[in-house]
């Protein structure tokens, strides 16, 4: 292997190496200090986030079944961001008593499914991105389970690596009619290949379908909540933004680039799921009182919105989608933030345990406004200017029923997150929760993402640049 | 840095001091101070202004600033004013000062109430100070989403319900909104070129009519919902009622003219031939507003809720004027806008300053209060005259402007509508004179009431601040109209090449 193919692939590479190194390091590391090994990861990964911006050419490997461009190269760098913030929230909750014995396993699993999210966006074959998308599913079931003496995290666990084994089924399925039909698993001899006919188009819709489960695009959304629910608070986040982010990003460019000749076909699809996404998502979502399900529905009807960056095909919705995923890393991962740190610090996950809280913890109850403000998109935070631009996006091609309906929905979506913002400054308690402070790491990540909030919108340079290496179809 | 940047800097730096400050003393004084330059930089700019103009500067904008923002979408940050905006901005800062005073008595979370009070103050600037679209609604959604929180910490009564239904409500109105800036940004080059947000541009090109059909009534009805639009009025009493006074006085008083500016300055300055082609529907719909509102104001009891029905047929008699589309009409829109907004901030204040003292806003819980307390019942006299329009005070010029410019349509429809609409002033007097009637004349009521305490100074600040600007413009309302007229004639020069009578 060449340094030129290392450059190409180092993002994936890095990750390996730095998976093992968390291992070695639980063999050989003093055994009284093994949490250290957190800080030992995360200095590791912050090495490999930085590494990922160092330019780089585009290119293919392995005959085309790897593709590297400067449009996956930004995915994969938004999602190394991601993931850092999750390393560094997690810190407190791994120090924990009973999770010390289980530390290195914790970052090794987490790297190796963002080994297969990476190879899953930088495939340029169907075998490449099936095996990618595997890597990124299994090692995430395992997470789910972490708190194994809890039982529902090990029925979170459970239910996350049956769906996910369905979906992959569907997903497979659909993907042998593509090939029965043309022959081939590159994306761009499908493209070519692709003559709309009855059989394609099936196999079409279950790649969709199975493409749904990983998104959580209703009708294939019911494990969300219960998988929500049950994984520990940080890996509900992980789950929520970088699987999903992954996730929508190799799909808008599948999308894209293999299936541009059935466009009109997946436009109805898109706009039939991305109706019901955003709506069935919030209406579940007014009823939640468990925090974690209640993000978890928050977090489908943002797929929904996501959704209306694909319909139009055009250049400005891949921009917005791949600018809104990075929005909506910092706002859901400030939501997740405040909740991981008051679930630490008191065990309290339900919406009414937060009743007063401004009055005690008013620098937590300010951050959680200000993301839940910004996942419901109000000025002047950053998912505002996400949500107009995924708006124009489908605008610009004619969708204004669907934008209607849209606009609609953040409105729902608006009343539920001033439920827990009533409950925070309006709502009076008689056994509030106490005044604590956090330690450093949850601060730490906590300010980045309060930071990303507020600075992604305002910011003009991020979205241009994004908007340049962005393709329609 | 341009001079109307300023207007957003100002706030935005008010609010860092206070966010930076311990004491509440220390709030109330930056607080204060922070709007009092804000008032200073109003006159400022009002002098400035009319110089310039003196001067024969005859561009539309003046004082125009823009920087490139999302250069892909071709999103600016522009700023400029014409007569309209500034006249518009005085009031703002006039309000917001007077609302600064009559809150100082806030004992509870007293910095979080001043940040959230300036905030939206910021996003009422922000929002008449832009040409562009895209940062307009920024600021016009920025000075709504600070209200939820005004109303549900500061609040009373059903607040909780009150600040849901007002906040839902009104983003509704921005989502439709939304949908019509989307809808006027991709239509804004029917002969091919760039997309533009600016509303010069945008105005001088014409937007298919297929188009204007659709994001017409979008846009008005976004803009209406905020301007209490009948049927999309309802969470205007309920949020008045149940807000604290000072943000009664900014929200009626300035943020609901949000809502009949924007209804003229994007709805209908855009998309002129379809407001005159649809104007007739939205015509009825404000009707009903100017006559429901003051026989619902009629009905009530209490006094925060026979304000806000009043406020309903006041801002509906704008939309209603600013849909007649002539000079005449127009004019006398903005000059309501105006005088309705001091008018309205002064009564909602002077509700603030009774309620304090009574600890009751039902009307026949009270009277003879004009023995007790002569000052703050004189001013309750001056609001409750200009109200019902009586010369000498600003709601006189304003109403008598309206009808006149309405009454100029030959047409049977437009005639009729204008009698009906004209028939507000008739029962506005009576639940004007009935208020009086009870609360302040006759024999006090109870004996509680014999020992209240007249005005403290910094009521007597707010109350003699508002009652004197509503007496400038009644008294000389030459200045403002001519001011207001020279940059509504282009504007009402264009709409009529387009739609002749």
């Amino acid at each position: 292997m060449s340094l030129e193919n290392f450059s190409l692939m180092r993002h994936e590479l890095l990750l390996i190496a730095a998976a093992l190194l968390v291992l070695i390091a639980e063999i050989f590391w003093n055994p009284a200090k093994k949490r250290s090994i957190s800080l030992f990861s995360i200095i590791l990964f912050t090495l490999i986030t930085v590494a990922g911006f160092i330019p780089s050419p585009s290119g293919t490997l392995f005959g085309g079944m790897y593709e590297v461009n400067s449009t996956r190269l930004l995915m994969k760098n938004i999602l190394n961001i991601g993931v850092l913030l999750v390393f560094i929230q997690s810190v407190t909750w791994l120090n924990k008593e009973e999770n010390s014995e289980k530390i290195s396993e914790y970052f090794m699993l987490l790297i190796s499914t963002l080994v297969g999210m990476n190879f899953m966006i930088s495939s340029g074959h169907f075998l490449m991105f099936y095996l990618g998308i595997e890597l990124a599913t299994i090692p995430i079931a395992a997470l789910a389970a972490y708190d194994r003496y809890r039982n529902n995290s090990a029925e979170a666990g459970i239910k996350l690596i049956l769906s996910s084994a369905l979906s992959s089924g569907i997903l497979l399925f659909g993907l042998s009619m593509i090939y029965g039909t043309t022959g081939t698993f590159y994306f761009g001899e499908i493209a070519k290949l692709f003559i709309n006919n009855n059989l394609q188009v099936l196999g079409f819709i279950f790649f969709f379908a199975g493409m749904a489960f990983k998104i959580s695009i209703v009708p294939f959304h019911l494990w969300t909540a219960d998988v929500y629910e049950g994984s520990p608070v940080n890996v509900t986040s992980y789950l929520s933004v970088i699987s999903k982010g992954a996730a929508v990003f190799i799909f808008i460019i599948i999308l894209f680039t293999v299936f541009p000749v059935i466009m009109a076909t997946w436009q109805k699809t898109i706009y039939v799921t991305a109706i019901l996404t955003m709506t069935i998502g919030n209406l579940f979502a007014i009823r939640q009182q468990n925090l974690k399900r209640f993000l978890a529905f928050s977090s489908i009807s943002q797929a929904g919105y996501i959704l209306l960056g694909f319909i139009g095909g055009n250049q400005l919705g891949m921009a917005s989608v791949i600018y809104y995923v990075l929005v909506y890393i910092f706002s859901n991962l400030g939501a997740f933030g405040v909740v991981t740190a008051i679930s630490n610090a008191t065990g309290k996950e339900n919406i009414e345990d937060y009743n007063g809280l401004y009055h005690t913890n008013p620098g937590l109850s300010l951050i959680m406004t200000l993301a839940l403000f910004s996942l419901a998109g109000i000025p002047p935070v950053a998912g505002f200017f996400g949500k107009f631009f995924l708006f124009a996006a489908a605008a610009e091609k004619g969708y204004y029923l669907l934008v209607l309906i849209a606009v609609l929905n953040t409105i729902i979506s608006l009343y539920y997150y001033l439920l827990v913002v009533k409950a925070m400054f309006i709502n009076k308690s008689e056994s509030p929760i106490n005044k604590f402070r956090s330690d450093f790491p949850t601060r730490f990540a906590l300010a980045i993402c309060v930071a990303g909030i507020v600075v992604t919108g305002f910011a003009s340079v991020l979205f241009e640049a994004i908007r340049s290496i962005s393709f329609g179809v | 840095m341009d001079i109307l940047t300023l207007f957003v800097v100002i706030p935005v730096l008010t609010i860092t001091c206070i966010i930076l400050l311990k004491d509440t003393r220390q709030v109330r004084l930056v607080a204060a101070i922070g709007m009092g330059i804000q008032l200073t930089m109003a006159a400022v700019l009002v002098f400035l202004y009319l110089s310039a103009r003196h001067a024969g500067n005859t561009a539309e904008m003046l004082f125009v600033g823009n920087h490139e923002w999302f250069k892909s979408l071709n999103i600016h940050y522009t700023v400029g004013v014409d007569g309209i905006s500034v006249a518009m901005i005085a009031l703002t800062s006039l309000v917001v000062f007077a609302g600064i005073f009559a809150s100082w008595e806030v004992e509870f979370l007293t910095k979080e109430f001043f940040v959230s009070l300036i905030l939206l103050a910021t996003g009422v600037f922000g929002f008449f100070i832009s040409i562009d679209l895209f940062t307009m609604f920024l600021f016009y959604e920025l000075a709504v989403i600070p209200m939820y929180l005004l109303i549900g910490i500061w609040g009373s009564g059903p607040k909780d319900y009150s600040a849901m239904k007002l906040t839902l409500m009104l983003m509704g109105g921005s989502a439709l909104l939304l949908l019509g800036i989307l809808g006027i940004y991709f239509n804004s080059a029917p002969a091919g070129g760039r997309f533009t947000f600016n509303i010069l541009e945008i105005s001088k090109v014409s937007i298919p009519m297929s188009a204007q059909r659709i994001f017409f009534p979008l846009t008005f009805v976004g803009f209406g919902v905020l301007g209490a639009l009948f049927p999309f009025h309802t969470w205007s009493p309920d949020g008045h009622a149940s807000a604290p006074t000072a943000v009664s006085m900014l929200h009626a008083g300035v943020l609901m003219k949000l809502g009949g500016y924007g209804a003229f300055r994007v709805a209908i300055f855009l998309m002129p031939q379809a407001a005159h082609e649809l104007s007739w529907i939205f015509i009825i719909l404000t009707s009903i507003s100017v006559i429901y509102g003051a026989f619902g104001a009629i009905a009530q009891k209490d006094l925060k809720y026979i304000n806000a029905y009043s406020s309903v047929s006041h801002c509906g008699l704008v939309l209603f004027a600013v849909l007649m589309m002539n000079q005449t009409a127009m004019n006398g829109a903005i000059i309501q806008m105006i005088s309705h907004g001091l008018m309205t901030a002064l009564f909602f204040a002077l509700i603030g300053m009774l309620y304090g003292r009574t600890h009751t806003r039902m009307i026949n819980e009270m009277g003879g209060l004009m023995k007790v307390i002569p000052f703050l019942s004189v001013c309750y006299v001056i609001a409750g005259l200009a109200s019902l329009g009586l010369p000498g005070l600003s709601g006189f010029v304003a109403e008598m402007t309206i009808f006149v410019g309405a009454f100029q349509h030959p047409d049977v429809f437009h005639r009729v509508v204008t009698i009906i609409a004209v028939s507000s002033i008739v029962i506005t007097a009576v639940y004007i004179l009935r208020v009086i009637a009870i609360l302040l004349l006759g024999p006090t009521t109870n004996e509680h009431y014999e020992h209240l305490r007249d005005a403290k100074w910094f009521e007597r600040v707010s109350a003699v601040t508002l009652i004197g600007s509503v007496a400038a413009i009644g008294l000389a309302p030459f200045w403002l109209s001519t001011m207001i007229g020279t940059s509504l004639q282009p504007i009402v020069d264009k709409i009529l090449a387009l739609n002749p009578f």
